[in-house]
Formats: structure tokens, C-alpha cells, sequence
């Protein structure tokens, strides 16, 4: 008995500290609120981690530099960060929260699932959305919605064309995860293509997501006569198969989507990835100027952690927001809508301009991985 | 025929592997008369022992490997006493519950130590690959057959021909009695603990060389599937285990290569349902008749 009048006390204190909590986070009139979401904690913590810390540089850069010019006001920005553990229902309540605390625009979410989740209520909110990484196409299917990254399809038309038109090779073996909606979206679109420009895809094989055993799969690409092998897969699924194709004794040249990003950390050889080829928007020793800044200050910021893509994406929302934000000249859904559709912006992910559907139309950056490092590669 | 026999040893290594699970699975529960389902993370712990022992400097190979299956072995004995040893006269449903809870302890204890991040374990198996008409096997993959097959032909030879081996059957043929005949019934759980987890260390560093990375939640997946392998040979039949698990690989490797990548474990549950509908104590295994 005693116990449950304790624990009812201690309920109610725990239920006023929240909603106290709640009061605390007022913001001012000079301030301009961009809200984020996507996972900091559980399986995809990095990524989400990755974006805001990214986020954060912008927004940092931003203010020091006097803040944001909207119409006749001049505003300083603050980053709210919330986390969704890449789940869709924790995202809608982020976004909830954030509405509550005033949020002007949203960086978000990360990951493809819940920002499909969370475009409904942007839209009801009238809120401009932009996802920095959500690559599924859904995830900017509303007036409102953007995205700074490639979408899936894009990925998959992209390599296409780089593998049968600049390289030559028409025959292709496939390797994709039919779990996953990502892998498959990138490998329908590459199969079109690879078949519009005259190419075939001589084997095409399916893995579950978190196999570990692709013997089976790399048996049949080695018995083909396939001169590229094609994965848009996460690095994760990645480190199995070029360990076991390289153990196997193929060495015919891998190719794969943004997902690898990382991969060379994931590999106890290099030499199993040396020469593989895949799409990735940002390369933090790249040489252009504005990249090399980034790099520093993220650096700087995070514990000399060097940024990856997602940063990249982060930072680049950031400052797409800052420049709708300065061609409406209003905070405006309408006015902003029609500003993204206008404006250019140079972010370290490539130089950018929006469509009205959403996407973005950038240049297609490519990683080779050469003695072991990754080295960028201009695609004309 | 080159390429069925490639995929037939694609199947062979990770169904070996299986096998040295299951043999766990099926030792304990014959003398136990419980399922061990935190059986799969001893692979997993296994695995981070030889990582440490391979990062470790001054540490030579050969002790490496030789901690992790002590260590395993040492692990096994003390969550049977720990864990199981309370519960010897509970319901079997208590027993089975705490296993569960076990392997989520082991689990997340080394999610907190170690993180979910895969960590890749230095290649430590240096044997040349091997080219028989046209068919490349791995030196890894030989080794890999070479062990399990050692290992088989000594358990079977311990079991059958020792006296510590008629120890072990008496005991999992009666308790009650084996203990009247002077046989030390709790020692010999104990020793089967002890042996199975440590041959679930061999499994997790033969998995681990094949497989490259160690994480928490390594041991889930090949603890199911030879837990299944299990089933299908007859649980408590130690032939039964090593039948089950090669099985179990091969029937993996060639649905995935001349069926379908995506119907992989629809085939593997099914072929247990069709061993349980014909044969309901597995391939193996032994009716045994209640006696009122």
C-alpha cells in the first residue's frame, strides 16, 4: 500500500516537471525556429546525429554573420532538434513539439519512413519541410515537402548511365536487399535504365536485409559473364559481400548508391574494396573551398569527428531554408513554396536548384576508393 | 556442375557451423531436459573473446582462440548455476523464461560494453584457397570442415566410448536412477554446460572468420536457425544435431540458388514442419514412451 502512494506522488511530480517543462522553451520575436528531426538514439542514431550536428554548423554560421535577412526583419536562427528513434509515431509527436515551440521550418526527418509520416501534418500546418536525406519519393509529395538529397530513382539512373555510357560495360550483375525499399527503388530504376541505353543485366540476385551468408549469391554473378557488379545496399549488408566476392576470386568491379558511404571502416582489408565505385553526394577531403570550411569547422565543433554525408545534408538544409527565407522575404507558406522553386544554392553537397515537385537538381558526384581511401571523381 | 557443387559447399560451411550450435542445443535439453536459448549468445560472446584476444597485444593467435572457447565454456557453467541450477525442480515454462532472460541480459551487456557497431575481426585463419577442377574452395572453408569434422568424430567418441561419456547418457536416460547408481548428477550438467558452450565458442570463432564482424546481436539468427537444425535432427540426439544443421545449410544455400533469395526461410520452417508432421520427434530422435 504504501508503496503505491509513493509511486503516485512521485507521478505526480514527474507529470508537473513535464508540463512545466513545456513552458520553459519560449522563443522571442527575433528569433527564427527551425525545428529537425530524425533518430539521435537506436539503429540509424548516427545519421540523425550526423544532420543535426551539420544543422548546427549552419545555423552557428548563420548568426555570426548577423543572422537572416526576412523582408525588413533581421532574425537570428535556433536549432530545435528532436529526437524520432526512426520511428514514424515518435516523429509525428516530435513534430507536435516542435509546433509547440514555435517552429518556423523543419530540417527533417532523416530517414524515409517517418518523414513520409510527418509530411501529412507539415502540410496541415503549413510548414516548408525539407528533408535533408530522405531519399524515398514520398517524402517531398506535397506542395510544402523538399529534399536536398538525390531520390532513389535518381541514384539508380545516375549509376546506370555512368556504368554502361561512360564506362562501357553492358553486362551487369545486380545485388539488392528486396527488404528494403531504398535498395529496391535505386535497382528498379537502374534496371531501366541500364536497359534504355542498350545494356543487360545478366544475373540480378535478392538478399534479406542483416544476411551475413551472400555465397550463394556471388556463386552465380561469378559463374555469369557480368563485367560490373551493381549494389545499392547500406554499407552494413556491403562489408559481407565484397569480403565474400573477393574470397570467392571476383574481381570484377563493384558499384554501388550512396548507402556505402562509410564502408572502407567497415572492412577489416582494404584491398577487398579497393577500386569499387558509388554515388555519394559529399567527400570531406574533397578540395573545393567551401567543403574544406565545413569540414573545419564541423571538425572544430564535434570533436574532430569528420563529417559524412548526412552533415553535409544538414548543412546544406540549413542554408536552402536561409535562402527561401531571403527570396520570399516573408515566413509565408505560399511566398516560400514559390521561393524554393527560384532560388540556386551552393552547399558543400553540390550546387542545387528545386523543381515543383520537390527534388532537387544537382550534379552527380561520385567516390572511388583508391589505396584504400576515397577519392573523388568528376563525372562530365 | 560446377556451380551445384560450388553452392552444395556454400551450403556445407555455414551448415557446419549450424551443427556445432545445434550439438549444444540437443546436449543440454538431453540432459537437462530444457532449451538453452541463450545457447545462440554464447556464439556471440565467443566471438568478442577472440576479437579482444586478436586486438590484444602479445596475445598469439593460438591463445586467442584458446581463451574464447575456455571462456565460453566457463560462461556456460555459470549461467547454469547462476540461472538455471535454482530452478531444477521449477515448471519448465520458469526454466524457459529465464533463458530468454539470459540472452537478453548477454545481449544488451555487450551492446552497453561494446556498442551496436559491427566490429571486424582481423583475419586470424591464413590457409591458401584450394582450385579442384575449376571449383574454388577457401582455405577458410577447409578449415572450417576440417574442425567441425575433428570435432564430431571426438564428441561422438566421448559420448560413446568413456566412461565420463556413460556417465552423461545414464544421466539423461534417468536422473533419479544415475544418482542411486553413485552418479554425481549435478556435476554432469555441469560438464555438459560446459561442453556445449564451449563448442558454441568454436562455432562463434569459425563464424566470425567466415563472417568478419562481431556485434550484440550476432548470436540471434545462427542460434535459431540450429535450434531449428535441432528439431528437425531429433532433439537430445547428438547425430541427430550434426545431420540437422548440414541439412538446415545445404537446403538454405539451394533455395537461395535455384529458388529464390526471398523464400530462404520460408523453406528452412518448412522443412520442419514437414519432418514434424512425419517424424514428430525429428529424424532422429526417440520415442519415448510415458510410463503412469
Amino acid at each position: 500500500m504504501k508503496f503505491k502512494k509513493v509511486l503516485s506522488v512521485a507521478m505526480i511530480a514527474a507529470m508537473t516537471a513535464v508540463s512545466f517543462a513545456g513552458c520553459g522553451a519560449k522563443s522571442s520575436s527575433d528569433e527564427f525556429v527551425i525545428g529537425g528531426i530524425g533518430p539521435t538514439t537506436g539503429d540509424a542514431a548516427s545519421y540523425g546525429t550526423s544532420v543535426k550536428n551539420g544543422a548546427q554548423i549552419a545555423v552557428d554560421e548563420i548568426n555570426k554573420a548577423g543572422g537572416v535577412k526576412i523582408g525588413d526583419e533581421t532574425k537570428k536562427l535556433k536549432l530545435n532538434f528532436q529526437d524520432d528513434a526512426n520511428d514514424a509515431e515518435t516523429a509525428k509527436n516530435a513534430f507536435n513539439k516542435l509546433m509547440d515551440d514555435k517552429m518556423g521550418a523543419l530540417v527533417g526527418c532523416v530517414t524515409s519512413t517517418p518523414c513520409i509520416a510527418v509530411t501529412s501534418l507539415s502540410k496541415d500546418a503549413k510548414i516548408l519541410q525539407i528533408t535533408p536525406s530522405g531519399s524515398q519519393k514520398e517524402c517531398a509529395q506535397y506542395d510544402n515537402c523538399f529534399r536536398v538529397c538525390f531520390t532513389d530513382p535518381q541514384q539508380g539512373d545516375a549509376m546506370a548511365d555512368y556504368i554502361v555510357n561512360k564506362l562501357g560495360k553492358k553486362k551487369v550483375a545486380v545485388l539488392y536487399a528486396n527488404s528494403s525499399s531504398y535498395s529496391e527503388g535505386v535497382k528498379d530504376a537502374f534496371d531501366a535504365k541500364v536497359k534504355e541505353l542498350g545494356g543487360t543485366v545478366v544475373v540480378e540476385e535478392a538478399f534479406a536485409e542483416k544476411d551475413v551468408d551472400y555465397n550463394t549469391q556471388l556463386s552465380k554473378v561469378k559463374a555469369s559473364d557480368a563485367e560490373a557488379i551493381f549494389v545499392p545496399a547500406y554499407y552494413q549488408e556491403v562489408s559481407y559481400i565484397v569480403k565474400q566476392a573477393s574470397e570467392k576470386g571476383i574481381t570484377i568491379p563493384f558499384f554501388g548508391s550512396d548507402g556505402w558511404d562509410g564502408i572502407i571502416d567497415q572492412v577489416s582489408d582494404k584491398k577487398v574494396v579497393e577500386g569499387a565505385t558509388f554515388l555519394s553526394p559529399f567527400l570531406s577531403t574533397d578540395t573545393d573551398q567551401k567543403v574544406q570550411e565545413f569540414t573545419k569547422a564541423y571538425k572544430a565543433a564535434n570533436g574532430d569527428a569528420n563529417p559524412d554525408q548526412f552533415a553535409a545534408d544538414g548543412y546544406d538544409t540549413v542554408y536552402t531554408i536561409k535562402a527561401a527565407l531571403e527570396k520570399a522575404g516573408s515566413t509565408d507558406i505560399d511566398k516560400l513554396q514559390e521561393a524554393m522553386t527560384q532560388i540556386k544554392v551552393e552547399g558543400v553537397t553540390g550546387d542545387m536548384t528545386f523543381d515543383k515537385g520537390g527534388d532537387a537538381t544537382k550534379s552527380t558526384k561520385l567516390i572511388q576508393i583508391k589505396d584504400g581511401k576515397y577519392t573523388a571523381i568528376t563525372v562530365k | 556442375m560446377n556451380g551445384f557443387i560450388e553452392q552444395f559447399l556454400n551450403g556445407l560451411i555455414p551448415g557446419s557451423i549450424y551443427a556445432l550450435i545445434a550439438l549444444g542445443y540437443t546436449m543440454v535439453y538431453g540432459i537437462a531436459k530444457m532449451i538453452n536459448f541463450a545457447h545462440g549468445d554464447i556464439i556471440m560472446v565467443g566471438a568478442y573473446i577472440l576479437l579482444l584476444g586478436l586486438n590484444a597485444a602479445g596475445v598469439p593467435t593460438w591463445l586467442a582462440i584458446l581463451l574464447s572457447i575456455v571462456g565460453c565454456g566457463i560462461l556456460g557453467v555459470v549461467i547454469e548455476k547462476v540461472a538455471y541450477k535454482p530452478l531444477r525442480n521449477a515448471p519448465s515454462l520458469a526454466v524457459l523464461i529465464t533463458a530468454i532472460g539470459v540472452s537478453y541480459f548477454l545481449q544488451n551487456l555487450f551492446l552497453v560494453i561494446f556498442s551496436s557497431q559491427g566490429k571486424s575481426v582481423p583475419k586470424f585463419i591464413h590457409v591458401s584457397d584450394f582450385t579442384v577442377g575449376g571449383v574454388t574452395v577457401s582455405g577458410n572453408m577447409i578449415v572450417i570442415l576440417v574442425v567441425t569434422i575433428i570435432v564430431m568424430i571426438a564428441l561422438t567418441y566421448f559420448i560413446n566410448k568413456t566412461k565420463l561419456g556413460s556417465a552423461l547418457r545414464a544421466v539423461s536416460e534417468d536422473k533419479g536412477a544415475a544418482s542411486l547408481m553413485g552418479i554425481n548428477a549435478n556435476r554432469m550438467i555441469s560438464m555438459t554446460f560446459a561442453i556445449g558452450s564451449a563448442l558454441a565458442g568454436v562455432a562463434g570463432i569459425l563464424w566470425v572468420s567466415m563472417y568478419d564482424k562481431a556485434y550484440p546481436t550476432l548470436g540471434a539468427i545462427p542460434g535459431i536457425k540450429a535450434f531449428v537444425a535441432a528439431v528437425i535432427g531429433g532433439i537430445g540426439s547428438v547425430p541427430g544435431a550434426m545431420i540437422g544443421g548440414i541439412a538446415l545449410g545445404i537446403v538454405e544455400s539451394f533455395t537461395k540458388a535455384y529458388i529464390s533469395g526471398e523464400l530462404v526461410d520460408a523453406f528452412v520452417f518448412g522443412l520442419l514442419i514437414i519432418v514434424l508432421i512425419f517424424k514428430p520427434t525429428g529424424i532422429l530422435g526417440r520415442k519415448r514412451i510415458e510410463k503412469v
